[in-house]
């Protein structure tokens, strides 16, 4: 196997595995596992073209980690998700292989990630940005702490991302 | 080719296209109503003024939008989620919540992708460049057909579809171009194969000042922007001084520190974003609200060009030819090539091959533009052809001149051109002269010299095939039927004869329909006891006992009056003129209508000059009869002696009386001192001149010979106005209905 230097980098998604490559070097506390994430994520009812939105953790110290899924591949948008550009943009990045179509209202999405088991019960947090043309921008849409209670609890958002429910 | 492509995707993509048209017709409402909404903007405030404003009336302000239109609205974070309120941009004042129209918004997405996602955008996609396609194709079109791009804004003809679809569609050409143009572009950015020059962000600037933040309206950099300017403003997370106000500009994106309120980190659009806001603009008609009224106004023509495309289309379908016994090109004795534009000399090629083949021949019918290189066996070969434009090939004879530079004949092969045409054109029949000439260089023979069939007249063909027949030493009968409408039975009501003294004997016929003595379901509605609609002008198809070709008759009357009136002269051995001679009140006749929109004097109060001589004044006397509204008509008219065949004497004199006429000049041949209409003409130069000065139209009706006379006339009477009859032709203003 291929030496790894940040075993948080990898994910998988719905349909091929892909690799992510972040440039911020996360010093893994010990041995670390890679865990698997199932996220769903509930669009609310609304007129309007579709939701784009990102989900992305936090460090225990407020600044952004890493990004699990990108909703909505036209990244003329991304800059209306404001946290989660301005997170990316200090840390690096690329999202290639971890981003998929916007989703319309009503509708939900699902998809799956990973990340080091170590991070959970760590302080870091799931973070949801949304927006959507010509309509509203939600920085921290959502914001649940990644505890192994909040595993498969649905958190309530105040955006165009009504639920969040992370399973792992 | 070019109409191929032209209507292969109109018949495809015609619905979608449609469909595409009125949805936009129904978004270009959108700038308008926007624009009307946003005020008028008066004093320019700064974008420092206005933030200011707005974050001490809504202190949880997050964002601030300049729409194109120039509506502001306000976003702040409430308890609820977030509240849009509209900000007046005069005063930056609070005005009230902004709600989006989930009409204009469901209207949006469906006209971007039938909420098919991106499928959907291909499917845009398609409808925008069909639209490219048959705005171009349909420019080239309309060049072609009106003779050269200097031409292009001059009088179309045809029949009603015809001119509907080419006047409707120049009108509408450039707004169409656009739109399909801007539209095939924005899908290609929908569908990520074009740049919109905007892929991926601008990283947040890693240094800030950190400083405790100062108020909204005391940052320089916003300060500098006046509003005018701004498209959106988003002001930091508050509380977090590390964070930054993020700016988008008509002209960039950039970074505001929110202490020392500096413009940090400012990135110039790109080449590709400028291009693509302009596109964006002029498709959405977004801040210019008369651009995008204009273009929805010629969306909503598409359903009309959707709908005469393709009756035009299925008419021209319906007229291809069925070809019995169509031998092979290099079996044939006989070879018959076929230059048409709109078909109808295609009829006459059928007519052709089918007597041919009757007399033994085996014969070949191919369009001209599938000339072979070399025909084998054949001996013959006769060329039908219309001409197109001021002497252009037509649309199955484009490539024929150049394809005969490759061609091979043999010694023994002869050749017969026949050209079709309208001796009424400058150019009648130019490109059958030009085949013959260019087959005569390449050294054929010719066994007949060229022949003209003048507007599809199916006794000159029959004539033409009796000499053809004795000059190739076999009965050659040429039945030309072209095929011939639905007819009614009509029944003469009334006549007055005049003319017989002065050899000219002629009758004004008067018809109507038959009374039904049946009682059925038919009769009780009142079906079948009305009049084909028509119109002064247009034209009546007799079909005379024992002949399948019918003879056309102008209409003196409307059928509002309830009454089908012609005049006819007997033309000595004229089947259907001796006919309808030999008609009394009661007898029965079996007719057609068919439209002539060509010739109507149209709306307007400008002078009519109308010229007619013999029965060609029915149609004038007729427009003259209904011109309630005196307009000024000037009718010169000619005929042979005042006392024998004064037609309509009696009416004029009235029409004359109560100014439905202004002036009447009628010229009679069989007088002392006889004089032509023309010599009429003549005497009134300077009346003439006077009216056409004054934007007149004319009108003429009567034989070929008389129509000659006076183009000529007016061609000297008009020369000091550097107008002619063939000018004044192309530009409308010179109708002819000629026999």
């Amino acid at each position: 196997m291929a030496p790894i230097d940040n075993p948080v980098g990898i994910l998988k998604m719905k349909k091929l595995a892909a690799t992510l490559a972040l440039s911020t070097a996360l010093v893994a506390p010990g041995l670390a596992y890679a865990q698997d994430l199932t996220i769903k994520a509930q669009i609310a009812t609304y007129n309007g073209p579709n939701t784009f939105f990102a989900i992305y953790v936090t460090k225990p110290d407020g600044s952004y980690d890493s990004t699990l899924w990108v909703a909505g591949q036209n990244q003329r948008y991304y800059r209306h998700l404001r946290n989660w550009v301005r997170g990316i943009s200090a840390a690096g990045g690329n999202i290639d292989g971890i981003s998929g179509a916007s989703v319309g209202a009503g509708q939900t999405l699902t998809v799956h990630a990973s990340l080091a088991d170590t991070m959970i019960d760590a302080g870091y947090q799931i973070h949801v940005d949304s927006a959507v043309e010509n309509g509203g921008e939600y920085a921290d849409n959502v914001v649940m702490p990644l505890t192994q209670a909040n595993s498969g609890v649905t958190a309530s958002g105040t955006g165009y991302v009504q639920n969040l429910t992370v399973t792992f | 080719m070019l109409r191929r492509i032209h209507s292969l995707p109109g018949l495809l993509a015609g619905l979608l296209v449609m469909f595409m048209a009125l949805s936009g017709a129904f978004l270009s409402l959108q700038p308008t109503i926007e624009r009307w909404q946003a005020g008028a903007a008066g004093t320019q405030l700064s974008v420092a003024e206005l933030s200011g404003a707005v974050a001490r009336q809504l202190p949880n302000v997050s964002r601030i939008v300049r729409m194109a239109s120039g509506t502001v609205i306000a976003y702040s974070d409430g308890a609820a989620g977030q509240v849009a309120t509209r900000v007046d941009p005069a005063t930056g004042s609070v005005l009230g919540p902004y709600e989006t129209s989930p009409v204009f918004a469901f209207m949006t997405e469906l006209h971007r992708s039938l909420f098919l996602g991106q499928g959907g955008h291909w499917v845009a996609g398609i409808a925008a460049l069909s639209m490219l396609v048959l705005s171009i194709s349909g420019m080239l079109l309309v060049v072609a057909r009106l003779g050269g791009w200097s031409r292009v804004f001059w009088a179309a003809k045809g029949t009603l579809k015809q001119r509907l679809h080419v006047d409707v569609g120049r009108i509408v050409l450039v707004a169409l171009l656009l739109s399909g143009l801007t539209g095939a572009y924005m899908s290609l950015v929908s569908l990520g194969v074009v740049s919109s020059g905007q892929d991926g962000f601008i990283a947040f600037p890693s240094a800030v000042d950190g400083g405790a933040p100062v108020p909204v309206s005391d940052l320089a950099a916003l300060q500098a922007l006046p509003l005018s300017q701004l498209r959106e403003l988003v002001f930091p997370a508050p509380g977090d001084p590390t964070d930054i106000f993020t700016i988008t500009t008509k002209t960039g994106q950039g970074f505001v520190d929110q202490a020392s309120g500096a413009m940090l980190d400012f990135v110039p659009n790109s080449l590709s974003q400028t291009v693509y806001e302009a596109f964006y603009t002029l498709h959405t008609g977004q801040g210019i609200a008369w651009l995008g009224l204009a273009l929805g106004l010629a969306a909503l023509a598409v359903p009309v060009m959707a709908g005469s495309g393709m009756l035009i289309w299925w008419s021209r379908r319906r007229n291809q030819p069925n070809l019995k016994h169509n031998v092979a090109a290099g079996a044939a004795d006989t070879i018959i090539l076929v230059g048409s534009e709109g078909n109808s000399t295609w009829g006459f090629a059928t007519a052709l091959h089918d007597g041919l083949t009757l007399a033994g021949h085996r014969v070949h019918t191919a369009p001209m533009n599938a000339l072979a290189r070399h025909y084998h066996k054949a001996s013959r070969m006769f060329v039908l052809t219309a001409t197109y434009g001021d002497g252009a090939a037509p649309q199955t004879a484009s490539r024929f001149l150049s394809r005969l530079g490759h061609f091979r004949a043999s010694p023994n092969l002869a050749f017969a051109v026949l050209g079709f045409g309208d001796r009424s054109f400058a150019h009648f029949c130019q490109f059958a002269t030009d085949v013959e000439t260019a087959l005569l260089a390449k050294g054929l023979k010719a066994f007949q010299p060229a022949g003209a069939i003048d507007r599809q007249s199916s006794q000159a063909f029959a004539q033409w095939g009796n000499e053809t027949g004795k000059l190739l030493g076999m009965p050659l009968h040429l039945v030309h039927a072209p095929t011939v409408p639905r007819t009614r039975k009509l029944v003469l009501i009334e006549r007055d004869d005049y003319g017989v003294e002065v050899q000219a004997p002629t009758s004004v016929l008067r018809f109507a329909v038959p009374s039904t003595k049946s009682a059925g379901v038919t009769a009780w509605l009142g079906l079948g006891r009305r009049l084909p609609r028509f119109e002064v002008g247009d034209l009546v198809g007799i079909v005379p006992p024992g002949s399948a070709i019918p003879r056309y008759y102008s209409l003196a009357s409307s059928s509002r009056g309830g009454v089908l009136e012609i005049c006819v002269r007997t033309q000595t051995g004229g089947v259907c003129s001796e006919f309808l001679h030999a008609l009394s009140p009661g007898d029965e006749i079996e007719a057609f209508v068919k439209s002539n929109p060509d010739f109507r004097p149209g709306r307007g109060r400008t002078p009519v000059i109308m010229i007619g001589a013999g029965t060609g004044i029915a149609p004038l006397a007729g427009f003259i009869r209904r011109n309630r509204q005196r307009r000024p008509v000037h009718l010169y008219w000619g005929g042979r002696d005042p006392r024998s065949d004064f037609l309509y004497a009696v009416e004029m004199a009235q029409c004359l009386d109560d100014a439905r006429l202004t002036r009447f000049k009628p010229a009679f041949s069989r007088t002392v001192g006889g004089s032509y209409v023309q010599d009429g003409l003549r005497a009134d130069t300077t009346t003439i001149r006077d009216l056409v000065g004054q934007g007149a139209r004319i009108m003429v009706c009567g034989g070929s010979d008389m129509a000659r006379g006076v183009r000529s006339a007016l061609d000297d009477i008009l020369a000091p106005l550097g107008e002619t009859a063939q000018h004044l032709k192309a530009t409308g203003r010179y109708l002819e209905d000629v026999y």
